[in-house]
C-alpha cells in the first residue's frame, strides 16, 4: 500500500501540475507563444517528432562522442599524473583553471579553432572540455585512494610501478572513475547544447538548434517539446552510466 | 631451539615530525622463535614491525636481516583484502608479486587457503566473509611465500574471543609446519603470553624493548593450558612489568 503510494506519488504530483496549467492557459486566455499548455506542447511532441528525434540522436551522438574522448583523455592524463607527485603539481591547476573557465567563454575561440565550416567538431571539443575535469579528478582522486596497509603489501613484495597500477590502484579507482563519469554525462549533454547555441550555424542541426529555431520563430510549443527531448536525454544518460555503474560495483559489496 | 638469527635492530631511532622520537631500540629475533610485543598505545609497536619488514627506515642504528627476498609475511590489524578480487586471488598476490606464474601462484594459494581451513571458500569475494574468515585469508596470504618472519601487527583485536581463540591455534599449527619467526603485536597480556615463546614489553614513553619475560610450555599449547598455574604466574608478571612499563598502578 505505502510502496504503491511512494510509486505514485512523483506522477500524481506532475499530473496535478501539467493539469494546473492547462487549467490557468485556457481560463487566463494566455496567449500560444508566450505559454502554450501542455496539450499545444503534446501536439508539437508527437507533430515534430521525425525532426526533433533525429536532433536529440545529434546531440546524443556529439554528447557520447564528447564523453569518451573526456573518459579518454582524462583518465589517460590521470593515470599519468599519479605516476609522478611533480606531474600532479604541475598539471592539477590546469585542470582546475579548465574547469572553473565558463565553457561559453571558451566557445567562441574553439569555434574559431575548428573552423566555421567544421562545426560539429567544435561542439564535440567543447562538450569533451566540459566532462573531462569530473573524469580526470575521479580517477586521480580513485588511484590516490588505495588502503595504505595494501600499498605496504605491495611495498613488501617488492611490486613494481605497472603491477601497483595494474593490482591496486586502477581496480581502487574504478567506483571514483565511474562517479565521475556520471557527472560528466551530464556535462557533456551540457556542453554540446551550450556549444551549438555559440556555434550558431545551424550545420550541426542538434537539440540546441531546434531550440534557437523554434525561440526565434516564436514557435513556444515546439520550444518545449524540444526542452523535454533534451531533459529526457539527459536522464537517459545519467541513468544508464548509474546502472552500469551499479552493475559492476555490485560484485565488490554484493549489493 | 632458535638456531641464528632472523632478524634484529640494534640502536635503532625513529624520528617523527610530530611527536618525539622512539628509542634507541635493541631487539634481536631468533630465526624460528615466536616473540610477542606488549605495550600500550602508541608505544612504536607498529613501527618496530615495520623496521623489521623493512618498510620503514631508522633514523638511526642497523637494521639486520637474515630473510630471504619475498620471505616476509606481514598481518596488518585488519584484513586488508581486496575487495575486488576472490579469496584465492588475494592468497595468490604476493606469489605473483614476486613473479610465480599466475597457475602455480593459484594452486599455492589454494594450498594455503585450505591449511587455515578455507579450502572450500576459493571463490568467496571478501564482503562474503566473516571477521574470523577474512582474517584467516588474510594469514594465508602472509604465509603463502613460505616466509622465514612473520609479522602481526595486533592482528585479532577486532575479533570475538572464540573466534580469536581459534586463530592463536591455527597460527601455532602454522608455525609448527614451517617454524618461520614470528613478531606478533598485541596489548592483550594473556594472548601474548598464551601465543609466545617470549614475550616482551616497551616502554610506554621511549618504546624502547624494557623486560623480555620466557613463557613456560610446549607449543602447539596442551588443552587447558589457560587454567595452568605456569600459564597464569608468567601472565601475571608480564602484566606487572607492563605495568611498570606504562608508570600505572596494576589494575586489581
Amino acid at each position: 500500500m505505502t510502496g504503491f503510494a511512494h510509486r505514485l506519488a512523483p506522477l500524481l504530483l506532475l499530473t496535478l501540475l501539467l493539469g494546473l496549467w492547462e487549467a490557468a492557459c485556457r481560463l487566463l486566455h494566455v496567449p500560444i507563444y508566450f505559454l502554450p499548455p501542455p496539450s499545444a506542447v503534446a501536439v508539437a511532441l508527437v507533430e515534430r517528432a521525425p525532426v526533433l528525434a533525429s536532433s536529440a540522436f545529434q546531440t546524443f551522438r556529439m554528447a557520447i562522442q564528447a564523453l569518451i574522448a573526456a573518459s579518454i583523455i582524462g583518465g589517460g592524463l590521470a593515470v599519468a599524473v599519479s605516476l609522478s607527485p611533480i606531474a600532479e603539481r604541475a598539471v592539477r591547476p590546469l585542470a582546475v583553471a579548465l574547469q572553473v573557465t565558463p565553457i561559453v567563454a571558451i566557445a567562441p575561440l574553439v569555434v574559431i579553432w575548428a573552423g566555421l565550416d567544421n562545426a560539429e567538431f567544435a561542439v564535440i571539443a567543447l562538450a569533451a572540455a566540459a566532462a573531462f575535469f569530473p573524469v580526470f579528478s575521479g580517477v586521480l582522486t580513485g588511484l590516490q585512494s588505495a588502503d595504505a596497509d595494501l600499498e605496504r603489501l605491495f611495498d613488501l613484495y617488492g611490486a613494481n610501478r605497472i603491477q601497483r597500477l595494474v593490482r591496486l590502484r586502477l581496480p581502487t579507482a574504478l567506483p571514483f572513475a565511474l562517479e565521475g563519469l556520471r557527472v560528466a554525462s551530464g556535462l557533456a549533454v551540457i556542453g554540446a547544447v551550450v556549444a551549438e547555441f555559440v556555434s550558431g550555424t545551424g550545420q550541426t542541426q542538434g537539440l540546441a538548434w531546434r531550440l534557437l529555431e523554434a525561440g526565434n520563430r516564436l514557435r513556444t510549443p515546439e520550444l518545449l517539446a524540444a526542452l523535454v527531448w533534451l531533459a529526457a536525454l539527459g536522464l537517459l544518460l545519467n541513468l544508464a552510466v548509474a546502472a552500469g555503474s551499479r552493475e559492476i560495483l555490485k560484485q565488490r559489496s554484493g549489493r | 631451539m632458535a638456531d641464528g638469527l632472523a632478524a634484529s635492530l640494534s640502536g635503532v631511532t625513529v624520528a617523527y615530525p610530530d611527536r618525539s622520537p622512539i628509542g634507541p631500540i635493541d631487539l634481536t629475533v631468533a630465526a624460528g622463535e615466536i616473540v610477542a610485543l606488549v605495550g600500550a598505545s602508541g608505544a612504536g609497536k607498529s613501527t618496530i614491525l615495520r623496521l623489521l619488514a623493512d618498510l620503514e627506515r631508522p633514523h638511526d642504528g642497523a637494521v639486520v636481516r637474515q630473510i630471504t627476498p619475498g620471505g616476509t609475511g606481514f598481518v596488518f590489524q585488519s584484513p586488508t583484502l581486496m575487495p575486488w578480487a576472490d579469496a584465492r586471488t588475494n592468497v595468490a598476490l604476493p606469489l605473483e608479486l614476486t613473479g610465480i606464474a599466475r597457475p602455480e601462484a593459484q594452486a599455492r594459494a589454494a594450498d594455503a587457503l585450505a591449511a587455515v581451513g578455507l579450502g572450500d571458500r576459493l571463490k568467496a569475494r571478501p564482503f562474503q566473509l566473516s571477521g574470523g574468515m577474512a582474517m584467516r585469508v588474510s594469514l594465508a596470504r602472509a604465509m603463502v611465500t613460505r616466509p622465514d618472519l612473520l609479522l602481526l601487527d595486533e592482528p585479532f583485536a577486532a575479533l570475538d574471543s572464540i573466534t580469536r581463540r581459534g586463530l592463536v591455534e591455527d597460527l601455532h599449527r602454522l608455525w609448527s609446519e614451517t617454524r618461520p619467526a614470528i613478531v606478533f603485536v598485541t596489548h592483550d597480556v594473556e594472548e601474548a603470553v598464551y601465543l609466545a615463546q617470549r614475550v616482551i614489553v616497551l616502554d610506554a614513553a621511549t618504546g624502547r624493548p624494557g623486560a623480555a619475560i620466557p613463557t613456560p610450555g610446549p607449543i602447539p599449547r596442551p588443552p587447558h593450558w589457560r587454567a595452568d598455574p605456569a600459564y597464569r604466574q608468567t601472565v601475571e608478571a608480564v602484566a606487572g612489568a607492563l605495568a611498570l612499563a606504562s608508570a600505572m598502578a596494576p589494575v586489581a
